[in-house]
């Protein structure tokens, strides 16, 4: 019994001790981002390991590595290596969010990637400007996560989503009439309303009717559904979350009311909501950066590959997004010549330059992606219709 | 030398000069340069969690009444403060200043608070006061979640419905932004502030433990019968302390919102309650010293454990385990006291056994 205690106790203080010496041991290995001397250029990236939106910040660490392994196993660029360093903040808002920002700089970051959600992003945002690091972002994609010269997106900016739909809405000629049924509670569902709005007028298209709910009353649409009904709309427009749009797309079988639909990003994921009819959906059209089964040779490429190695999961559109920004990160550092003994700030002042600068990308999310000085996107959206029960690409 | 100290004195002193010890240590580190920018950035949110854990000491260990609403006084002082130190840090530029009278209006405002909800909170006890709590403070983090705040030249804007819904002239500005926060908030926030305010925070509450109110409130703790039959005002005393756990939580707040470039109401949730609870009891309730050391080390722990990365949750959770079993569990810890004697033996051979006796007690 005795001597059970002390095992316990030496144990305990062994792990302790153990884990205190390789955290030391981590930290102290490098400098804060002044270069490394063995070729390779290290890229942090950001996000939840750990807790409710890991599967988030899984996919994104997995496609990233994916990228960073291709790209080292044709030789790197110029001869520059990437490794990529990745460390978990939880998806907290504050000081997690720093901390894991804080353990990248200690390993030497030189060119972050992340982070992953929008909050963790804001709270490290101005870090990084502080410290003039390159960042660009997988899926942060709320406006102020840009408001700084050195932070930049792959993923759409919420309000671009709208003026983005409103495009492809009126270039395709899907429908005239449109009518709206937005959450006016939430930013993401606003914000794609507002400039939705504004890009319609604009191209011609006609609102006939703007419905809205708010978070306390997401469940019965019969309201919003008949007005649109009488309306006459030929297209309902639903920039919301999945959950709701399950349920407007029932009730609106049971109205005997069968618009076209069209949604955003939001949407991505309708099909795996329980006890969903999914031949409600057929016919749906969403504006999404990526569907697994599209049949282009890059994202099936992609696919491929990451269903290889990572025990046959399928990618989603985080995983895309962070592919996408390695292979952009590689593309610049090509373009501007970076070596791997130039201190981060360096990298940074070369890169924010070059990429709003005829820089022109086509990846798994989009073709012809460029940036503006201001960090945000813009490429051609791709559109996605549930056919069969399956996303596949318009 | 040989003078008898008042063994409180003694205990609060010793607490006293440990933390003196520790901030001069971190000193010479900062500035010798020894330390990893991790290191740096975790100095204030381990004095921010101190404060935090022992101001929730002074209502769990000394009032002996359970609380879950700390994060939600914590919010309160952060963005009542963040919301002060945006509005004015055109008008004060010099940080000193308005970081001073930042932290008396978070600290204020939360007291406010406190004493609002513990008006009809403090008349229910035990688990029912906890879960009471418990709602407070997550009805504080939803209403600042919901909340907007904008200002321009007409004055100020609150609304609880969405940024449009202000009606910002277009010289307007953003304070609260909803769910996405503050931003923005100056960073006036150094480790030696917040050091200076965990001390003050220490000394506060060793003191008022000491003192006439403290002993009242300890006697309503260990017997609320006989307290109330000697005529001691049960509310007051226990409003009084609540009153200063939240005012101390809204310092810590402050100090918060002031370390982080943004603010978002979802990083108060009752996670961080149970968290600095957590701090409490493994410190030992009512244990000041115990506060500050448990709250450092389970701060810095994740954080060492990164590199082990996927694994990293799962073992904080099993060493916190083995931590509170092992802190809670009698012969354990009557284990580790004599060995730490028999350590203390080996050092100070000279010294009496007495001494060494007292200390470890």
């Amino acid at each position: 019994m005795k001597f059970a205690k002390k095992l316990m106790a030496l144990s305990l203080a062994a792990v302790m001790a153990g884990s205190c010496l390789t955290g030391c041991g981590d930290s102290s290995s490098k400098s804060d981002g002044s270069g490394s001397s063995d070729g390779t250029i290290v890229i942090g990236g950001s996000g939840p390991l750990t807790g409710s939106a890991a599967q988030y910040g899984v996919a994104v660490k997995n496609a990233a590595q994916l990228a960073v392994d291709e790209i080292n196993k044709d030789g790197g660029v110029n001869g520059v290596k990437f490794k990529l360093v990745f460390e978990d903040d939880e998806a907290d808002p504050g000081d997690k969010a720093v901390n894991a920002y804080n353990a990248l700089k200690d390993k030497g970051m030189q060119i972050m990637l992340g982070t992953v959600t929008t909050g963790s992003c804001l709270a490290v945002i101005d870090k990084t400007k502080q410290d003039n690091i390159f960042q660009i972002t997988p899926s942060a994609s709320a406006q102020d996560v840009i408001k700084n010269d050195n932070t930049f997106q792959v993923c759409f900016t919420d309000p671009n989503q709208g003026k983005a739909s409103a495009d492809y809405i009126a270039d395709n000629n899907i429908a005239k009439k449109i009518a709206i049924i937005y959450d006016n509670s939430d930013a993401y569902s606003s914000g794609i309303y507002n400039t939705f709005k504004a890009e319609a007028a604009e191209k011609g298209l006609d609102i006939v009717t703007e419905q809205s709910f708010t978070k306390d009353s997401k469940t019965d649409f019969s309201a919003q559904i008949t007005a649109a009904k009488s309306a006459e709309a030929e297209l309902l427009f639903l920039p919301i979350y999945y959950q709701e749009a399950s349920l407007i797309l029932a009730q609106c079988k049971s109205a005997d009311y069968s618009p076209k639909f069209f949604g955003c990003d939001g949407l991505d994921g309708i099909l795996s909501v329980d006890n969903f009819d999914k031949s409600l959906a057929e016919g749906v059209m969403l504006l999404t950066p990526f569907a697994a089964d599209a049949s282009d040779d890059a994202t099936q490429k992609f696919v491929k590959a990451y269903k290889e190695k990572y025990n046959n999961e399928t990618p989603n559109q985080f995983a895309a997004d962070a592919y996408d920004g390695i292979k952009i990160i590689a593309k610049l550092v090509e373009k501007e010549g970076i070596k791997a003994d130039m201190s981060a700030s360096e990298i940074c002042d070369k890169l924010k330059k070059a990429i709003s600068d005829g820089f022109k990308f086509d990846g798994l999310t989009g073709q012809g992606m460029t940036w503006s000085a201001d960090g945000a996107v813009s490429k051609n959206p791709k559109a996605v219709v549930i056919k069969d029960g399956n996303y596949s690409a318009l | 030398m040989k003078k008898k100290l008042n063994p409180q004195t003694r205990k609060s002193f010793i607490t006293y000069g440990l933390l003196m010890i520790v901030f001069i240590a971190v000193e010479i580190l900062l500035s010798t340069g020894s330390i990893s920018s991790m290191m740096q950035g975790l100095l204030v949110p381990i004095c921010v969690y101190s404060i935090l854990a022992v101001s929730l000491n002074l209502t769990v260990g000394i009032l002996g009444e359970l609380s879950l609403g700390q994060a939600g006084f914590m919010c309160v002082g952060a963005y009542a403060s963040a919301i002060f130190s945006n509005l004015v840090k055109e008008s004060i530029t010099q940080p000193m200043i308005r970081f001073t009278l930042a932290i008396l209006v978070g600290g204020v405002v939360a007291a406010l608070f406190g004493i609002i909800i513990g008006i009809p909170v403090l008349r229910l006890r035990g688990d029912y006061l906890a879960i009471v709590t418990l709602a407070f403070g997550e009805i504080i983090k939803n209403v600042f979640a919901a909340l907007y705040i904008g200002y321009d030249s007409a004055g100020l804007h609150i609304s609880l419905k969405s940024q449009g819904d202000l009606g910002l002239k277009p010289d307007g500005k953003m304070i609260i932004n909803g769910a996405l926060g503050i931003s923005g908030t100056p960073n006036d926030s150094t480790f030696e502030i917040a050091f200076v305010i965990l001390f003050i925070s220490v000394i506060i509450i060793y003191n008022f433990v000491h003192s006439r109110t403290g002993r009242a409130v300890m006697s309503i703790r260990d017997n609320r019968i006989a307290a109330e039959s000697v005529g001691l005002n049960i509310t007051k005393y226990k409003l009084i302390t609540f009153a200063l756990t939240a005012f101390l939580a809204g310092v810590a707040g402050t100090l918060y919102s002031h370390n982080f470039y943004s603010l978002q109401a979802s990083k108060f949730d009752y996670n961080l309650s149970i968290l600095i609870l957590v701090f409490v009891v493994l410190g030992g309730i009512g244990n000041i010293r115990g506060s500050i050391i448990a709250a450092a080390v389970l701060t810095l722990l994740p954080e060492l454990l990164r590199s082990i990365n996927n694994y990293r949750m799962l073992f904080y959770a099993v060493i916190l385990i083995v931590m509170m079993i092992c802190t809670s569990n009698e012969t354990i810890r009557s284990f580790f006291i004599r060995n730490f004697e028999k350590l203390k033996g080996l050092i100070f051979k000279k010294k009496s056994d007495g001494a060494a006796v007292k200390e470890a007690e």
